[in-house]
């Protein structure tokens, strides 16, 4: 099959010089097509859509709006602009030149990294795949499918790396992010999270408010690498990122504003009568909170981990926001806290900070994370209703690290199994939660209209209007 | 018109991120290329001392939350100390408008919808470019929102055949005894009367000048308009245009209430030996028709400069002003008009024409007194990308730019990559 590499794979990477990146892509574009036709986006492939595309990476270029058939989008590789005399700015090879091919000794560490990193792309895809048969709005069925196709996007990206510069393993690494396949028994993603469901639209919002933020802080650590071109295409993918982020928050906020509404025309926090009048109750809002933040929290890995000070030693992988740190980068002698259970009490121990950086990463997530409960808060507040969200502890529902092995309640009080037993119900949702959610699920699809359980967003994408027809069905 | 008040210092528009929009993902401040945005861990703020309006951050925000602007006194805008507080955006508050006094003080501040369209037609380009050096000194601004001219109709024809499916127009407005100064390539605002579906007054819609600085009628203190009949939306959709079927079902004698004018660039040279290529199709023929109708009404039209226009449309009953166009004499202007949809004839565009053309197109556009003018339907700017029409006219296309104004549906700019690319904007976002 031949391909025309100016048209059709946007990119800054030179592909069309590129003899050997064109034969891996050949082999794999292809695989990666019938992969989005078997597992992208339910039902959907003759849509027209109403979508951003990356053509290049300046800001006239890099988003470009206009109608595309899902599978006939232009899934380019980008590369952020070369930083001319870039550095290695932590562990032991600071102050190197940073590496424009992969050094040799840490080969299978990157090829490691790169692969944890691109698994998540695809996977999500699957996680999604359903949601717009569900959705409650073409806006939000547009946003579903922007969301989907940057992922695809960034597997792109990762598979970049993969075909230019880890040859034949590079390649079989590529093909099997295309075999695996979220919460399959067999052949499942490798991160825990990425096998869960995303059953209904909470939950997306929830995923992509929380577990893509987690991407977005593994693509920021990514970013400060010293492999080069690693760092280029992840930062250029952070640009992408910042959609799901937004599709999130927005989404929340949007479920919550409609929730306060409803609860003041109907002068009720009677859980009852707020379902009964269709719409999802602030509790249950905060048991889906609790549940995808703690998911999230097991994202990071464990909270002392070898891996974490190797990557980071072997200048493979930074610390968020790297170069504005204003320490040694090298961290030999520096500790940081982590969490531990003593005596049936959450407490704080210094580890050593190479071995923390998990943990590190993770605090600075939750810093990001709390901000934008609080302006879910303020929605609230300006509605007038007494009740505030709040992020879990830490420690909450862990299933990685040796916090996972006590029973630990949303405050961080450590709980005996009994306790956890009786109350954990209260934190979680219930089965009997999510058939309510899944319940209110029905596609609304009609320019302008929004389900009875979501408000309409402030402003439309690009400028468009709010009822602008988003996805044109055909 | 209010009175003429000076204020001590100008007005100016202030770039605001709205905080409760703002999902606070860094890359506004990563896109900055002054370093104008920062943040704490409550806000996103631009610093209004350090932002040069480039609008590199916009399209890259994924909220829109950073596509806010307030009307602010210079010499004091919100300050970051301020912005970091915010929980919700200030509303515009009523800042002193500077009237002007004259064409040396011309008031500093558009309204949002100009700026905003203004910016999307200019953004392709790197901003505004300067115009011709022997232009006019062009009047701006004169009548705001606020205090617009009311224009009475004197005129209002179809231009196109009656069984031609566009219903194009040419509307006469008359300014009685109110100053409205305007130049060949300018455009003026029209506020269409009622309220939309949310219950606000109607953007302003701009329409290019289609007659010459001294009136439709010469000595008469009109002008005219190209209008279409706006009755799908891009995708062919039904969807009635407001503005442009308030025009056209104008009668004689109603009044019509006109901001503006705008544009300082899309304007035309006046030196002798000036030459003008235009490229148009459609209603984009208006800024043309000023032009050409200016230099016609001069003693000595032409003034040793070349005028050449190519000028598309699907036939010729739908070319507006197709009849006065073709009566023009051969030695005063150079005409190709291409048709793309006449029965049983190839379909032929503008660029097809300007590739037949290549070496004479080449041989103006090396004459540093050519200017380039544009304007037209979307569909010109991919045609006009292609290879073979740069390569066949085998010319570096920029030099002596000159930007299109930005009116009516679709506006074409271009801009200097590579000394051979065109790039389009389309401003009815």
């Amino acid at each position: 099959m031949s391909i025309d590499y100016s048209q059709k794979i946007p990119n800054n990477v030179g592909l069309a010089e590129n003899r050997t990146l064109q034969r891996a892509l050949e082999h794999w574009q292809p695989e990666f097509i019938d992969w989005w036709k078997d597992m992208g986006p339910d039902d959907s492939q003759n849509f027209d859509v109403y979508l951003r595309t990356a053509v290049s990476v300046d800001s006239a270029g890099w988003a470009h709006f206009d109608y595309v058939k899902m599978p006939e989008y232009r899934w380019g590789i980008f590369l952020n602009p070369a930083e001319a005399g870039r550095k290695v700015n932590f562990g032991e090879h600071k102050g190197e030149a940073a590496w424009q091919e992969v050094p040799g000794e840490y080969r299978s560490n990157l090829r490691r990294l790169i692969v944890t990193q691109g698994d998540t792309e695809p996977a999500s895809v699957e996680q999604q795949r359903h949601l717009g048969l569900t959705c409650p709005s073409l806006y939000d069925m547009r946003n579903l499918f922007q969301v989907n196709v940057e992922e695809g996007r960034h597997l792109w990206a990762m598979v970049y790396l993969l075909h230019a510069y880890f040859g034949r393993d590079g390649r079989e690494e590529a093909e099997a992010l295309l075999e695996r396949r979220s919460g399959d028994a067999d052949n499942p993603r490798i991160l825990g999270a990425f096998n869960e469901r995303t059953p209904d639209w909470l939950s997306f919002f929830m995923f992509t408010y929380f577990t893509d933020r987690d991407g977005k802080y593994q693509l920021c650590s990514l970013a400060e690498s010293g492999f080069d071109p690693l760092a280029r295409t992840c930062k250029f993918m952070l640009t992408e990122e910042a959609h799901h982020m937004f599709v999130g928050e927005s989404g929340v906020g949007r479920v919550i504003q409609r929730t306060c509404e409803v609860m003041n025309q109907l002068t009720t926090d009677d859980v009852a009568k707020i379902r009964a009048a269709g719409v999802i109750d602030l509790p249950t809002i905060q048991r889906y909170l609790n549940f995808h933040f703690s998911v999230t929290m097991d994202l990071f890995g464990a909270d002392v981990s070898s891996n974490a000070a190797t990557f980071y030693n072997t200048g493979l992988k930074g610390r968020y926001e790297e170069t504005k740190q204003d320490d040694d980068h090298l961290l030999n002698n520096a500790s940081y806290p982590v969490l531990e259970v003593v005596n049936g009490e959450v407490v704080t121990a210094q580890a050593p900070y190479l071995n923390a950086l998990n943990e590190r990463l993770r605090d600075d997530y939750v810093r990001d994370a709390v901000a934008g409960i609080e302006r879910w808060n303020k929605i609230i507040q300006k509605q007038g209703i007494p009740f505030v969200l709040r992020a879990p502890h830490k420690a909450f529902n862990r299933k990685i690290g040796p916090l996972s092995s006590s029973k630990i309640s949303p405050t961080g009080k450590v709980l005996s199994e009994a306790e956890w037993t009786h109350h954990h119900l209260e934190w979680l949702p219930s089965i009997e939660d999510r058939a309510f959610v899944s319940s209110l699920m029905g596609r609304v699809a009609e320019p302008g209209k929004f389900a009875n359980w979501i408000a309409p967003p402030a402003r439309g994408i690009n400028n468009q209007p709010v009822d602008f027809e988003y996805v044109r069905f055909n | 018109m209010t009175t003429a008040t000076t204020t001590a210092g100008t007005i100016m528009r202030q770039h605001l991120i709205d905080p409760e929009i703002c999902i606070r993902c860094n890359t506004c401040e990563e896109s900055c290329p002054v370093g104008a945005i920062s943040h704490d861990s409550r806000n996103y703020v631009v610093d209004a001392a350090k932002c040069k309006f480039c609008h590199n951050c916009i399209s890259p925000c994924p909220t829109g939350a950073i596509d806010n602007w307030r009307h602010v006194r210079a010499e004091a805008p919100y300050p970051l100390a301020e912005q970091l507080l915010w929980d919700t955006l200030p509303e515009q508050v009523a800042v002193e408008e500077s009237q002007p006094t004259g064409a040396d003080s011309p008031a500093t501040t558009l309204p949002d919808d100009v700026e905003r369209i203004a910016a999307a037609a200019t953004s392709g380009q790197g901003g505004v470019a300067p115009p011709p050096w022997s232009a006019a000194h062009p009047y701006v601004n004169l009548y705001s929102i606020q205090n617009p001219a009311v224009a009475t109709v004197s005129g209002n024809f179809r231009l196109t055949a009656e069984e031609a499916s566009s219903d194009i127009r040419h509307i006469v407005l008359d300014f009685g005894n109110a100053s409205f100064p305007v130049l060949e390539g300018q455009t003026i605002g029209i506020l269409a009367p009622g309220l939309d579906a949310s219950g606000r007054s109607h953007h302003v819609r701009l329409y290019s000048v289609a007659s010459p600085r001294d009136g439709e009628r010469p000595k008469y203190n009109n002008l005219s308009l190209t209008v279409k009949r706006v009755t799908e939306d891009h995708g062919g959709k039904e969807a009635q245009g407001v503005a442009s079927n308030f025009l056209c079902d104008l009668k004689k004698g109603d009044k019509v209430n006109v901001v503006g004018p705008y544009g300082t660039s899309f304007l035309m040279p006046n030196h002798p030996g000036s030459n003008l290529l235009m490229i148009c199709t459609g209603t984009g023929s208006a800024p043309m028709r000023a032009m050409t109708e200016r230099r016609r009404r001069k003693s000595v039209p032409n003034e040793d400069g070349k005028l050449m226009l190519f000028f598309g449309a699907r036939s010729a009953a739908e070319l507006p002003y197709f009849g006065p166009l073709t009566r023009l004499p051969k030695e005063f202007i150079d005409i190709h008009l291409a048709f793309s949809r006449v029965p049983r004839q190839p379909r032929q565009y503008v660029q097809d024409l300007i590739r037949a053309r290549a070496a004479d197109v080449a041989a103006l556009l090396r004459d540093e007194n050519t200017y380039l003018y544009l304007c037209g339907l979307k569909g010109m700017e991919k045609a006009l990308t292609k290879p073979s029409v740069r390569s066949a006219a085998a010319m570096a296309w920029t030099g002596r730019r000159s930007m299109p104004s930005c009116c009516g549906r679709d506006v074409i700019t271009w801009k200097p990559i590579d000394h051979s690319v065109w790039c389009e904007r389309d401003v009815r976002r």
